[in-house]
């Protein structure tokens, strides 16, 4: 059949809808949180006009509960999705663990949203990297069709190395805001998507089995090497899906991290998400401006591409490390994951961290080139001045 | 081994065995009785959820089950969350759920998993009507973590943090009445039943088969590890606390309630019967089993009301 695709205005979060209707996923258990409800919302009201079949849509008491749910209905079989940003985030971080242990190819949306106190609704990436060490996937959509693409990739990927995803999207500036989006075709969403074939269910009753049982010493470590093995195999995956998504569909995925003007590039801006389209956008009129700069985009954050950072660090001067998140203690933790993964290559760029955007704060074209300056004279002078740079602190 | 005929004809409970020897409980647990009860009831065409507990240990470490049945572990609060999406998950692959012929979704929880922590998923599982039974056994503590107070905890009754002594710490709260709770949902089918009369038992458990929806039933489940109890006392236990009315047998179906004891025509018998093998109890003053003996009183006078009235 021939792609032809259907084009729709729709926000981040009708995308991710209509990528869990396109994914035929059997059952959706979740529960309300702004700015993440109109996603649940919308897939009700699927069911409601009767344009989705066997769902079922288990409306439940807490996101702990969501969680828990979609990890019995990944379990006995079935393809299972749910939805939450922030507190609804933490609240489910146990049953996160649960459902990468338990190696279940669940599919998540996160809509990054800022963790309170103070309380705040807008974007910040906090929430979800806060479950880095959980064992699930993580891919940042920079735009609307990155998350309708990103959902129906993660399922392929996450059922072919029985590990969860967790695709990710801003507040607002990508869940509440329209956009055209690319739809595919029933017919070709199931040539890509075949229905799952899952590594084990609950419903051999001729041969039962037991998961998640009490693991001694002699196994626990086992079972550890195995999820990390399966991380290992997935950057392979992603690729191979991300390469034939793009020969199926026009957008390639075949890299893990997205490089844009970076060939002869001084310096690169390195960030994930939204803020990417920002930079992108910037890098343009700066190349027009004399600056030699170029943006790479970290698409999936975990597993982490290493191999990819490598091959970028060794042509470049320095690396404008943004970041929409903080570890306290520390710095911006793409930084650290970035500084870490270069440590033992021979590769030893300048690598500068700015803390932008927290809490929903702008971040304009015209911080990205505050930043170009910075940089600069960094890279001028061959030495950093601060390491950590929180970028619009009112002064 | 294969039970002849003859001795099949004669027994009262099902001669299937889906529950092997072998488990590691301790002996005389009541759970592990109930657990086999269960499947003995349901057979192998069920999936079990155990959310942290006893039971965890008791169906044996990876890679070995003691079920000869579907099994999944899960964490401690999340009993009914799970069952709801295991259920989910059965009737969007086109399974047939409960009934005669359907799959049974059951979910085995200890009591801190049910009245405490797991209490909210409970509700929940509860209150969206799924079809699956829920069982709470109940042997009034956290005995996996080393006997601490539950909610459903009776009064005086020692534990680890609990523990008695001269200040006489005690348990000072009733026991939580979990099976209120579940009624209060007003489902199909909620009951009480113990490790003592296994053919009551039974039946509830097919009733619940029969029953559409979600059901619930609390089993009396002794613990000589916590209850400081000889281990050949457990059922003699389990009966006193029925005796007594201190853990009264009865059926809540259609909004409509049926008592169920051995001995109907019976005076309940004083509560120190039901006291007296439990190690537990031994730091209870004349009082404090005055207290609890009111308590007794007061909760089966209840009980007989509104069988009377809503019977
Ligand atoms: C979130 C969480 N908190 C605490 C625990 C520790 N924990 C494991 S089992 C258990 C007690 C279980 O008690 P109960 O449900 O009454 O079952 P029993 O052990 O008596 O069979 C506790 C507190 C846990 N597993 N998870
Ligand atoms: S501690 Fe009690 S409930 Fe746990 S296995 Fe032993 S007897 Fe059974």
């Amino acid at each position: 059949m021939e792609y032809k695709p259907i084009r729709k205005v729709v926000s981040g979060n009708y995308a991710a809808a209509y990528a869990v209707k396109d994914a035929r996923v059997q059952v959706v258990a979740a529960y309300p949180i702004t700015p993440q409800t109109s996603i649940i919302e919308k897939i009700a009201e699927f069911l409601a006009n009767g344009e989705v079949e066997n769902l079922q849509y288990v409306p439940v008491e807490s996101e702990h509960s969501a969680m828990a749910a979609t990890i019995g209905a990944s379990a006995t079989g079935a393809r299972a999705f749910t939805a939450t940003s922030a507190q609804g985030l933490a609240l489910m971080h146990e049953m996160l663990h649960w459902a990468a242990g338990a190696r279940l190819p669940i599919v998540m949306v996160d809509v990054n949203r800022a963790m309170a106190p103070p309380w705040s609704v807008w974007d910040d990436q906090t929430d979800s990297l806060a479950q880095r060490d959980t064992g699930w996937m993580q891919f940042y959509a920079e735009n609307n069709q990155e998350v309708y693409d990103g959902v129906l990739m993660a399922f392929k990927i996450a059922e072919t190395v029985n590990v969860p995803a967790m695709v990710v999207e801003s507040a607002f500036i990508l869940s509440h805001t329209y956009d055209v989006v690319e739809m595919i075709p029933q017919e070709l969403v199931d040539e890509f998507l075949p229905p799952r074939k899952p590594l084990y269910t609950l419903t051999n009753f001729d041969n039962p089995i037991s998961v998640g049982a009490l693991a001694t010493p002699a196994d626990y470590y086992e079972f550890r090497y195995k999820l990390a093995k399966a991380h290992e195999k997935a950057k392979k995956v992603i690729k191979e899906v991300g390469k034939e998504f793009g020969e199926m569909f026009g957008r390639d995925y075949s890299q893990m991290i997205e490089l844009y003007r970076t060939d002869d590039a001084d310096f690169v801006f390195m960030g994930m998400g939204s803020l990417m389209g920002t930079v992108k956008q910037a890098v343009d009129i700066l190349r027009e401006e004399g600056y030699k700069v170029g943006a790479a985009k970290v698409r999936w954050f975990r597993p982490f591409p290493k191999e990819e950072l490598y091959e970028l660090a060794k042509n470049v001067q320095g690396i404008a490390v943004l970041d929409r998140n903080f570890s306290f203690g520390q710095e911006g933790i793409l930084f650290t994951e970035a500084k870490g993964a270069l440590y033992n290559t021979g590769a030893k760029p300048l690598m500068k961290n700015y803390i932008v955007g927290l809490g929903g704060r702008d971040f304009t074209v015209n911080d990205v080139r505050k930043i170009a300056d910075n940089m600069k004279a960094v890279i001028e002078k061959g030495e950093i001045d601060v390491e950590v740079d929180w970028y619009h602190l009112k002064r | 081994m294969e039970i002849p005929e003859t001795i099949k004809k004669k027994l009262t409970l099902p001669a299937d065995e889906h529950f092997y020897a072998g488990h590691t409980a301790c002996q005389g647990c009541g759970a592990s009785l109930g657990l086999r009860y269960v499947l003995k009831a349901y057979g192998r065409k069920t999936i079990v959820t155990i959310p942290a507990c006893c039971s965890t240990i008791i169906a044996g470490a990876w890679p070995y089950s003691t079920l000869d049945a579907n099994l999944f572990h899960t964490a401690f609060e999340t009993t009914g969350a799970v069952m709801g999406g295991i259920e989910a998950a059965l009737k969007a692959m086109g399974y047939k759920v409960k009934g005669e012929d359907g799959i049974m979704v059951v979910g085995w929880a200890g009591d801190g998993g049910t009245a405490d922590i797991g209490l909210q998923a409970l509700s929940g599982f509860l209150e969206r009507g799924h079809d699956a039974v829920y069982i709470m056994y109940d042997n009034e503590a956290y005995m996996n973590t080393g006997i601490q107070r539950s909610g459903s905890t009776p009064y005086g009754a020692w534990t680890t943090n609990t523990p008695g002594g001269k200040r006489h710490f005690l348990e000072k709260r009733h026991k939580k009445k979990v099976i209120d709770i579940v009624i209060a949902h007003e489902i199909p089918y909620a009951a009480t039943a113990s490790v003592a009369y296994p053919e009551d038992f039974i039946r509830k458990l097919k009733t619940a088969q029969k029953t559409p929806g979600p059901s619930f039933i609390q089993l009396f489940s002794p613990c000589p590890t916590g209850w400081r109890s000889p281990t050949d006392k457990s059922i003699e236990i389990a009966r006193l606390a029925v005796q007594t009315a201190y853990f009264p047998l009865f059926e809540y179906k259609d909004g409509k309630y049926k008592i169920n004891m051995p001995n109907p025509k019976k005076e309940p018998k004083p509560i120190e019967e039901f006291l007296k093998y439990q190690g537990r109890f031994k730091y209870m003053t004349k009082e404090d089993i005055e207290i609890l003996q009111a308590w007794v009183n007061h909760e089966w006078e209840k009980l007989k009301k509104l069988a009377e009235v809503f019977g």
